[in-house]
């Protein structure tokens, strides 16, 4: 059994259970941290660095999604400095893929485009990457663009952990690391893709869309996945 | 094998070299193999042939002696003789003058302060051995620590040998090697693991290969020691797969201590099992992080997840696994033979022993070194590194790789432990030293680090990926003469932005070549921002009208 | 007190942000008699004028025309503007930017279904190898997203401008809006 504890984030005092994280905690409590590689029902991978926040007493920063809480910390998701440095994170997804809004099916339903506006940033300070990146429309009924990838892997995670096909995974590296279907096989080919889409209902941009879908009418239903990790965890008797 | 054995070995091994008159090791590291020295073997073995010395005289295989710009090298009678430069050709003179004295030019002088100015402990013997057999290094002195201990010392007796020598890990970061080991002695789960991380990747660095090459039992000693100390049953060497040499000694040495019971199910008679496995790395950069190198291991991508928890408490398959640097095993057993005292009385106050360099760049001496802890830039550049060639110039000099910084000329004098090299924005690192003279120009040095960074970013957080490719490009761009002033305002907002926000070292540390560079030698940015001009006329200045920034 | 000096341009982009600026309708005679118009695309003065109080820029900077357009009038104008995404950001003009300029002429100019397939020289400008937003050549002032922008955003905008405060359009805009 967890203990529980209690904490202050942002000066508000809360409690949560040991073995929960500080995200956890913080939205519990209606503090919003911003995240855009964290979903609930998926592991964590602290890879967007969004949710990073200041932990009194700690030099780093540490990311709020897989940072557990602990009695008596004092945590702070507000400073100039992180906001600082999310908008930077938003601006280089930006400038790393091509994001081209008004001609998106997402455009208005799209997590970047709404952590963007939350952190107020009306341009993008960093020069443009402008990669070349081809579509692959070889779904039947479903699309990859990843022009409007932001390599968060939740679609990844959801097909490996949820679905347990891991049709989806990352080839290359650095800033040339790119989404792929099996071996790098056109998704159509796919030996092991199911068709569920829930990859397409839990990406947070355009870049996995259903077909027939135009400008800004992509909604993404993330909403079943808690429902099933829930299940998947009760199964498993955890 | 116990005790009783390494004796009669060692005994058995002293009276068949009494019965030579020579032996003469030829450095066959990697290094002098790429200058023929393997052939220069087969040439000096069948010279002796010729004139039937092979019965009082021997040349083997030998680890590396330090000076690789001199390679191949060699040392006769421990060290009575050093040899340069040697070809199969030079064969018939080297042997005509094995009793008296050996040509100038094809001998170094013991007195030069490459060999006098260095004290050697992770290295110790390394160019006087056959890395290739068991007894060999046995009769230095191999596993008498290990079976003493396995016999003598409780597991705890052991680490805290280790915690008393105040030993730091010699991968680059320098975390205190005991108070890993305590921790993962202490951690409750089971099985524990035992990791040497051999995965050297910095531009510049040979270090841990040569050990492997020169010393794969020694490693194998320390590993098994650390495994003793900490409770571990199952141990991993990760070796990058471009160290083919490396590789195959070290496979050879396991097959060996396997053979003689020195691995593996009851080592030396005692309830103590202890099985090691080499991994290859695919030659990732990255996955000389711990995590990600653990993820590689477990057959997983090599990219590193968020710490804590830290390995040391859940690590390879979630269990305690101990990750430690190819040198900071190699320091184990004269720390278990001499104690911790005796090592700690070496060094500075925080940083005790020695380190491992690897020389190179424009310098005279290329090559390894192994100097105490606490000696001066200019006393390894200049005295034992034989100073600048050309009559050039000294500039900088960069430690710690891709990871590390750039040192100007005012801190020379400043000793060299984790602690001060920090203070002036470098890092010890795994122990790469590439000086600089005046031919180079640092903003291209920066591109040149921040390019291999960007390389080798694994691309799972949005910093490194991003950043250290947006950081190149304002690189590339004052490299060329084409950025503004606000460019470098940029530069230098995403420097401290990857450095605060990466997941793991790699990005942490990938801003460093710039940010040291930007410290010392901004004149020379604003050079090419300003001026358009490149002061060491490396970097090709482009006119693009584009750029009008007002 | 003295007319505001107010200008607007366009380069690669729609036209859209100039039909949302007309949208604003009525109320542009409210604000009358504080502008004075110098230069827009739909007043034809053949060169831009100097001492601008603020220009509105629509569109990308694509072409050698654009950047010598931008050039002379960052240098004659107070407080530049980026108005609607192509200016902001590069928007669809950039979507261009996969292929050379010559690919695209020849897919263009040379395409079987011409007349006279012929690659043009002197009589349009001459793409650059890059669609860029404006601030990736000159300094902009104030950004204005949004594809287009509203007219009511457009009207706040310049309002604010005209009484010389900086506008906050924090919530009344966005990328693709």
């Amino acid at each position: 059994m967890s203990r529980v504890v209690t904490l202050k984030i942002n000066g508000q005092d809360v409690s949560g259970r040991e073995d929960e994280s500080i995200l956890d905690v913080a939205r519990e409590n209606g503090i919003e941290i911003p995240t855009l590689c964290q979903l609930d029902g998926l592991s964590n991978v602290g890879a967007c660095r969004l949710c990073l926040v200041e932990i009194v007493g700690v030099s780093r920063l540490l990311p709020a999604c897989v940072t557990r809480v602990a009695e008596g910390m004092e945590v702070n998701t507000e400073s100039e400095r992180l906001l600082r440095y999310r908008r930077m994170i938003v601006e280089m997804l930006f400038s790393e893929g091509n994001h081209v809004c008004p001609v998106c099916i997402s455009n208005g339903h799209c997590e970047l485009q709404d952590t963007a506006i939350a952190l107020q940033i009306n341009h993008i300070g960093m020069p443009y990457r402008f990669p070349v990146r081809q579509v692959d429309a070889s779904h039947a009924r479903y699309g990859l663009d990843p022009n409007r990838c932001i390599l968060c892997t939740r679609c990844v995670r959801v097909c490996d952990e949820i679905e347990g096909a891991h049709t989806w995974d990352i080839m290359g590296r650095g800033i040339a690391s790119q989404l792929v279907t099996d071996l790098a096989t056109p998704w159509g080919e796919s030996e092991t893709c199911t068709s569920c889409g829930k990859c397409v209902q839990i990406c947070p941009t355009g870049a996995l869309f259903i077909k027939g879908k135009s400008v800004g009418e992509m909604t993404k239903r993330p909403d079943f996945l808690p429902y099933l990790a829930m299940m998947r965890n009760r199964k498993n008797g955890s | 094998m116990h005790l009783e054995d390494l004796q009669r070995i060692t005994e058995e091994h002293h009276a068949a070299e009494a019965g030579l008159k020579h032996v003469l090791y030829v450095c066959s590291g990697t290094a002098c193999q790429s200058s023929r020295s393997d052939e220069v073997v087969k040439a000096l073995q069948a010279e002796l042939k010729a004139r039937g010395l092979e019965a009082t005289c021997e040349v083997r295989q030998g680890g590396c002696q330090g000076l690789c710009a001199r390679g191949p090298m060699a040392a006769l009678d421990q060290g009575k003789v050093v040899y340069q430069h040697l070809t199969p050709e030079d064969a018939p003179t080297v042997v005509e003058t094995l009793d008296s004295q050996p040509p100038d030019h094809l001998q170094l002088p013991s007195t030069m302060p490459f060999f006098t100015r260095q004290v050697r402990i992770a290295t110790q013997i390394a160019g006087l051995l056959d890395p290739n057999e068991l007894n060999s290094y046995i009769a230095a002195g191999g596993y008498q620590a290990l079976l003493d201990a396995l016999s003598n010392k409780t597991s705890n007796e052991v680490l805290q040998e280790i915690v008393r020598s105040n030993l730091r890990g010699r991968g680059g970061a320098g975390y205190p090697t005991g108070l890993k080991w305590s921790t993962v002695a202490k951690a409750p789960q089971t099985p524990k693991y035992v990791v040497v991380n051999g995965d050297e990747g910095d531009p510049g660095a040979f270090m841990d290969r040569s050990l492997m090459e020169d010393y794969p039992f020694r490693v194998l000693e320390g590993m098994t020691l650390a495994a003793y100390a900490v409770g571990a049953s199952y141990g991993y060497i990760y070796v990058r797969a471009e160290y083919p040499l490396a590789v195959k000694r070290l496979q050879s040495a396991i097959k060996q201590a396997q053979k003689q019971n020195l691995l593996g199910s009851n080592i030396a008679g005692t309830t103590f099992s202890f099985n090691v496995e080499i991994r290859l790395g695919a030659g990732a950069f990255v996955c000389g992080e711990e995590t990600a190198l653990i993820a590689s291991i477990e057959g997983g991508r090599g990219t590193p997840r968020p710490r804590p928890p830290y390995p040391a408490e859940s690590g390879l398959w979630g269990k305690p696994t101990l990750i430690n640097n190819v040198e900071t095993m190699a320091n184990i057993v004269p720390i278990i033979q001499n104690g911790g005292e005796w090592f700690a009385e070496i060094g500075t106050e925080k940083s005790k022993g020695t380190k491992v360099f690897a020389l190179s760049g424009r310098i005279n001496n290329t090559g390894l070194i192994e100097v105490p802890m606490g000696i001066t830039l200019r006393e390894i550049i200049f005295e034992i590194g034989g100073g600048i060639p050309d009559g050039k110039r000294f500039k900088a000099v960069q430690t710690g790789g891709p990871s590390g910084g750039c040192i100007p000329e005012q801190y020379l004098d400043m000793p060299v432990d984790y602690e001060s090299l920090a203070s002036i924005g470098s890092i010890m690192g795994s122990g790469g030293m590439i000086v600089m003279d005046e031919t180079s120009c640092m903003v291209d040095v920066a591109k040149y680090f921040m390019e291999f960074s960007m390389a080798e970013s694994c691309g799972k957080c949005v910093p490194c990926r991003v950043g250290t490719a947006q950081m190149y490009d304002l690189l590339c761009k004052i490299s060329e003469g084409r950025a503004t002033l606000d460019d470098l305002v940029l530069l230098e907002s995403l420097c401290d932005m990857v450095k605060h926000t990466s997941l793991c070292g790699l990005g942490q540390a990938a801003p460093n070549p710039v940010v040291s560079t930007l410290r010392y030698f901004r004149d020379e940015y604003l050079a090419h921002i300003t001026e358009k001009r490149c002061a060491a006329g490396v970097c090709q200045i482009k006119h693009e009208p584009l750029e009008v920034h007002s | 007190m003295t007319k505001k000096k107010i200008a607007t341009i366009w380069m690669d982009g729609c036209s859209g942000c100039h039909m949302s600026f007309l949208d604003i309708d009525h109320r542009l005679l409210d604000i009358a008699d504080l502008i004075e118009l110098v230069h827009s695309p739909l007043v034809d003065h053949k060169d831009f004028p100097p001492d601008v109080d603020v220009t509105l820029v629509e569109g990308a900077v694509s072409s050698n025309e654009d950047l010598e357009k931008i050039l002379k009038v960052r240098a004659r104008t107070k407080i530049l503007v980026s108005m609607g995404d192509c200016a902001v950001n590069a928007n669809v003009p950039a979507m261009r930017n996969r292929f050379t300029p010559k690919a695209l002429n020849e897919a263009i100019y040379l395409a079987p279904n011409m007349a006279q397939p012929q690659i043009p020289h002197g009589t349009v400008p001459t793409l650059l190898p890059q669609v860029r937003p404006v601030h990736a050549v000159v300094k902009v002032d104030v950004y204005v997203p949004g594809c287009p922008p509203s007219n009511d955003t457009l009207f706040y905008v310049l309002s604010e401008l005209i009484h010389g405060r900086m506008p906050d359009l924090s919530d009344k805009t966005r990328f693709g809006a």
